[in-house]
Formats: structure tokens, C-alpha cells, sequence
């Protein structure tokens, strides 16, 4: 079979997979246990899975061509729905590779705020994979309590962004506006009570043994494997490979913050709910820092090309006027050339690939999420265990189907 | 080498940073394979021929480049060669990222596949293979990943409409 352009379109290996002593199992898309829509085609020998063949590419929405199509700031909005769990770090990281095209600097005050809320952001992100994956296995309370402290950081989102998913609030040059005035002292007040809350959740699930024995054990990834799979985030370094970009390869002054990497050398499901666990503590940590170290300034970088002008400023002088008429109706040309960014979100390593041609839009987007290459991985820590074991597995590597299928 | 360092062209990259450990592992290997080179805002482009490209992963890999982090193409429609290809390669060790770029032209169409190297660029040639319609050798399961398996043109393509054909 050809596609038009004489393509070959090949056969899926499931086709032939099907032996006498082998059964061909179904899981998902609609599964609830696969976070979304993944489908799993799995290869069975009575209760033992032999093969997994992750099918992704249900909820392709075609993000990186639309992107070609926008001006750079219009592009803000549409990294939000990537990744709609850990959202501040998409807008960062696209705003990061911007802004290293345009060879743009940052004022201090904005670069602590952004890292103040990526944190926060990753938070979110574990607070959910946290509450899934326990009612996963079967545990179904924790769900309601990461809810509850999510429900707080979701209405810091919505204090600084006026959203509470869908943030967009870190732009190209800067952050979108001003916070609040009373936004660090609510950030401070949500900080203080919330490492009694991850004890709360520690009470309930790291003495409980159903959910030790679902995954003590299970899932075992080595280090190698975790770097020839693209394995990135947490389950790399629950495997014992010591990389965190925050802390080795530094973006927006992370360098100044002082904060542990959590590393465990077990690489199974446990290893990784641990070192997640301890990653919510250092988070807390780097935004205290933020917090009590907080710069005064701006937050909008001096580019008035480029990032868009007060509201006050824009009723009063002319030239704020012209400047926000330019770059609402004809964008801003950015010098030609190639940029990646990575950066390390709640998940793994997220990175942007932007080719400029000199224009007004991009000529090229492209995101690294690591869901996608994480999902390689699925079928070596499921090989040979139980069918059970897969959904233990698949809440422990925390994928989101937004960031896989794009 | 410093942030505001800009070497455009192999000969200046050659000249400006000649002790990088990627660059000399490519020349020691084979100089031929390294048609260009840049080192622009801090990041370093190696363009690679494109027969080259399995050989060049393996090297830049032993020379400490340990993790393949990212894999994409570039249509540059109308113009030849049409596709680019790059490789965003990163060092745990080095704490550093290299991009390897290869140039293929639209008869062309079919480059060697860097699975045996990585096997984690599996989904991503099959992203490219999907979106832009190139073939990678000797991958082991090279079908489409994000549309559906009879869908008809590749949409990443520079000549295929944002809105899809209606």
C-alpha cells in the first residue's frame, strides 16, 4: 500500500503478532488508567506481557504547523495547551529560545518571578501524577488531598494570570504584567503550610504496604537503558543517571538558587515516587529562595519593539500607541537563525527548536517533550511482569498525552 | 569560547575553537563527513554529509556526547537541498548540547537511520518519516506515529496548507 506521493505505508507488527500461545489485548484509548488517550496493543502470554506497542497520535492537533502560521507572540498561548499540567514551564521555555534569538536580556526581577512560578508549576504537575498514580494502584484517598493543595496553586495562576490553566502569562521579554501585590505574600502563606502536606501525603502512601508491593520492585529500568531510551526527568534520575538542567546546564538564573537532585540507584516504580517526592520538597526550597531573595525592578524587558507597552503608558504617549499597534497587527522580526532550549519541567527535559528566517512568524517550531521519548520505554520495564504492572508503570513515568501527540 | 563568540563557516569554526571535543573527534574520525560548520549564541552546528550521519552519531557518542535529546526537520521548500535535518546531542558530562545537521535533498528522500546508535530516536525518525515524508534506512518500524496510517501527504511540508486540503 502507497500513499499518494509513492510513499509505502507499512503494516503495523501487530498484524502478524497474533501466535496461538500469545494473545493480542487492547488497552485504551479509552482506559483510565493510561492518563488520556493512549492505546496499548499488548502481546500476552497468559499474564505475562511479551511486547507493547504504544499507539499514540489521538490527540495530534498539528501545534507545530499552526505555529508557522502565527506571529511569535501568538505562539505563547498555543504552548499552554501542550503540556496543560505544567503550563508556566512551556511558556518559559518558548519564551527562553525567543528570547535567545532576539538576544534579548531579562530584567532580574522577572527571571526570579519566572522561576518562582515554573516551581510552582512543577508542583502542580507532580501533585496530579501523585494523585493519579496512587488511584491507580488503588488508593483512592490521596487523590482528594493533592487536589486540594492543587486547588490553592491553581488560584495563585489565576491571581498573576487571571487563568487558572491556560496561564500564558510568561511572554516574550518578560511576564505578562505585574503581579498582584498581595501575590508573594499568598505564595508565601501556601509555601509555609505546604511541606506538612506532602508529610500528609508521605503518612499515607510510603508506609502502606498495597502500595509498596504494587511498586517496589516493578517497572526496573537501568541507568543505561534510561539514556539509550531518551528517558529524561525524574525516572532518569530514579534510575542513578545525575543530570537536572536546572542545576547543570542553568537557565534563567537558576544558578543562584541553592537546591538538592534527588538521585536513587533502585530504578523501579518506587525509586521514582520517591525521588518525586523529595523533588516537591526542593521545590518548596527554591521558592522560599525566591521568596525571601526577591529582586525590585521590572518585569517587562526594555524592548519597546518588541514587548507590549502599559496600558497607562498607551492612553498617555503616542509612541506606546505606535509600538503596540506594530506588534499586535505586524508582529516583530526576528534575526534569522537556530535556536534549541531545553529546560527541565515538571516531567523531564523540555526543549524548543525555533528556525527563524528573519520574519515575523516562525519559520519553524518544534518541541521536545519528554512523555514522547519516555513512552519508548514502557515496553522494557513491562517486559516479562505482570499485565497488572503496566498501569503501576505507566502512573510512575507521569505522561501527558497533550505533550506526546502534539 | 564566550556567549557573544559567533564563528560562521567551517574554516572559522576550525580556527576560533579548534580543541572542542566534538570537532576533533569528527576530524580524527573523518574530516570528509564535516562539510560546514557554526557557532552561533553559544550553540555549536556541525553539518554532517548526509551518508555520514550513522558514523558521525557513533563518534560524537564516544566523544562524550552521550545523550540524543532531539530530532526534527526543516522544510526549506523551494529551495535545494529541500529538507535539513538536526540532531540535538547532549553531554551529562560536558553539561554541554551539540546540533548535528544534515542537508538532504527532495530526490533523495532517505537518509541512514541513527537507531542503532540511539535507539530513542526511534519514535522521532518515525515523527519525520511521518510529518515530512523522509525515509530513514534500516529502521526497525518505520510507519507513521501521529496521523492515521492511510492518511494521504505529509503535513509539515512547507507545500502542504495550514488548514489541510479540503
Amino acid at each position: 500500500m502507497t500513499d499518494v506521493i509513492g510513499t509505502p505505508i507499512l503494516e503495523a507488527p501487530v498484524a502478524q503478532g497474533a501466535k496461538d500461545q500469545h494473545m493480542v489485548l487492547n488497552m485504551g484509548p479509552q482506559h483510565p488508567a493510561t492518563h488520556g488517550v493512549l492505546r496499548l496493543v499488548l502481546e500476552i502470554d497468559g499474564e505475562i506481557v511479551v511486547r507493547i506497542y504504544p499507539e499514540v497520535g489521538y490527540l495530534h492537533t498539528g501545534i507545530e504547523k499552526t505555529c508557522e502560521a502565527k506571529f511569535y507572540q501568538q505562539v505563547v498561548p498555543m504552548t499552554d495547551r501542550i503540556n496543560y499540567l505544567d503550563p508556566l514551564s512551556n511558556n518559559l521555555c518558548y519564551a527562553l529560545a525567543v528570547e535567545k534569538l532576539l538576544d534579548l536580556q531579562i530584567p532580574e526581577k522577572a527571571q526570579w518571578l519566572r522561576v518562582l512560578l515554573a516551581e510552582l508549576s512543577r508542583l502542580n504537575s507532580h501533585l496530579i501524577w501523585l494523585g493519579t498514580h496512587a488511584m491507580d494502584i488503588g488508593a483512592l484517598t490521596v487523590f482528594l488531598y493533592t487536589f486540594r493543595e492543587r486547588e490553592d496553586i491553581l488560584r495563585l495562576f489565576e491571581a498573576v494570570a487571571g487563568q487558572r490553566m491556560m496561564t500564558s502569562y510568561i511572554r516574550i521579554g518578560g511576564l505578562a504584567m505585574e503581579p498582584p501585590l498581595d501575590f508573594l505574600d499568598r505564595v508565601q502563606a501556601f509555601v509555609r503550610t505546604f511541606p506538612e502536606k506532602i508529610d500528609e501525603y508521605a503518612n499515607l502512601l510510603t508506609g502502606n504496604p498495597i502500595f509498596k508491593g504494587r511498586l517496589k520492585g516493578v517497572g526496573y529500568l537501568s541507568g543505561a537503558d534510561a539514556i539509550a531510551l531518551g528517558v529524561t526527568g525524574p525516572p532518569m534520575r530514579a534510575s542513578g543517571v545525575d543530570f537536572d538542567t536546572r542545576r547543570d546546564m542553568p537557565y534563567s538564573s537558576y544558578e543562584k538558587f541553592q537546591f538538592q537532585v534527588p538521585i536513587s540507584t533502585y530504578g523501579d516504580c518506587w525509586a521514582r515516587y520517591e525521588v518525586r517526592l523529595i523533588e516537591m520538597r526542593e521545590s518548596v526550597k527554591i521558592i522560599q529562595q525566591a521568596l525571601d531573595g526577591m529582586p525590585e525592578g521590572p518585569v517587562k524587558a526594555d524592548a519597546p519593539k518588541i514587548v507590549l507597552p502599559d496600558r497607562e503608558k498607551m492612553k498617555t504617549q503616542m509612541e506606546a500607541l505606535i509600538h503596540h499597534f506594530k506588534i499586535v497587527t505586524e508582529g516583530f522580526e526576528v534575526p534569522a537563525g537556530e535556536v534549541y532550549q531545553g529546560i527541565e519541567a515538571g516531567h523531564g527535559q523540555t526543549g524548543y527548536y525555533v528556525v527563524s528566517d528573519g520574519t515575523a512568524k516562525p519559520y519553524r517550531v518544534h518541541m521536545r517533550y519528554p512523555s514522547f521519548a519516555t513512552l519508548q520505554a514502557l515496553e522494557t520495564m513491562c517486559k516479562g511482569r505482570m499485565l497488572a504492572d503496566v498501569v503501576a508503570v505507566i502512573g510512575s513515568i507521569d505522561i501527558v498525552l497533550g505533550e506526546i501527540d502534539r | 569560547m564566550s556567549a557573544q563568540d559567533r564563528f560562521i563557516g567551517k574554516g572559522a569554526v576550525l580556527a576560533g575553537i579548534p580543541e572542542h571535543p566534538a570537532i576533533k573527534a569528527i576530524l580524527a574520525w573523518n574530516p570528509q563527513a564535516l562539510s560546514d560548520a557554526c557557532f552561533d549564541r553559544s550553540e555549536l552546528t556541525l553539518t554532517i554529509v548526509a551518508d555520514e550521519i550513522r558514523g558521525a552519531a557513533a563518534t560524537v557518542q564516544a566523544a562524550g556526547y552521550n545523550f540524543f535529546e532531539d530530532m526534527t526537520a526543516v522544510d526549506w521548500f523551494p529551495s535545494s537541498p529541500r529538507f535539513q535535518l538536526s540532531y540535538h546531542i547532549l553531554s551529562h558530562s560536558l553539561k554541554e548540547r551539540i546540533r548535528l545537521r544534515v542537508l538532504v535533498d527532495e530526490q533523495r528522500s532517505s537518509v541512514d537511520s541513527i537507531t542503532q546508535v540511539w535507539p530513542s530516536a526511534n519514535y522521532y525518525e518515525r515523527e519525520v518519516f511521518d510529518l515530512f515524508g523522509l525515509r530513514f534506512e534500516e529502521h526497525p518500524n518505520l510507519r507513521r506515529i501521529m496521523m492515521p496510517d492511510e492518511w494521504v501527504g505529509h503535513p509539515l511540508r512547507k507545500d502542504y496548507p495550514v488548514e489541510g486540503y479540503r
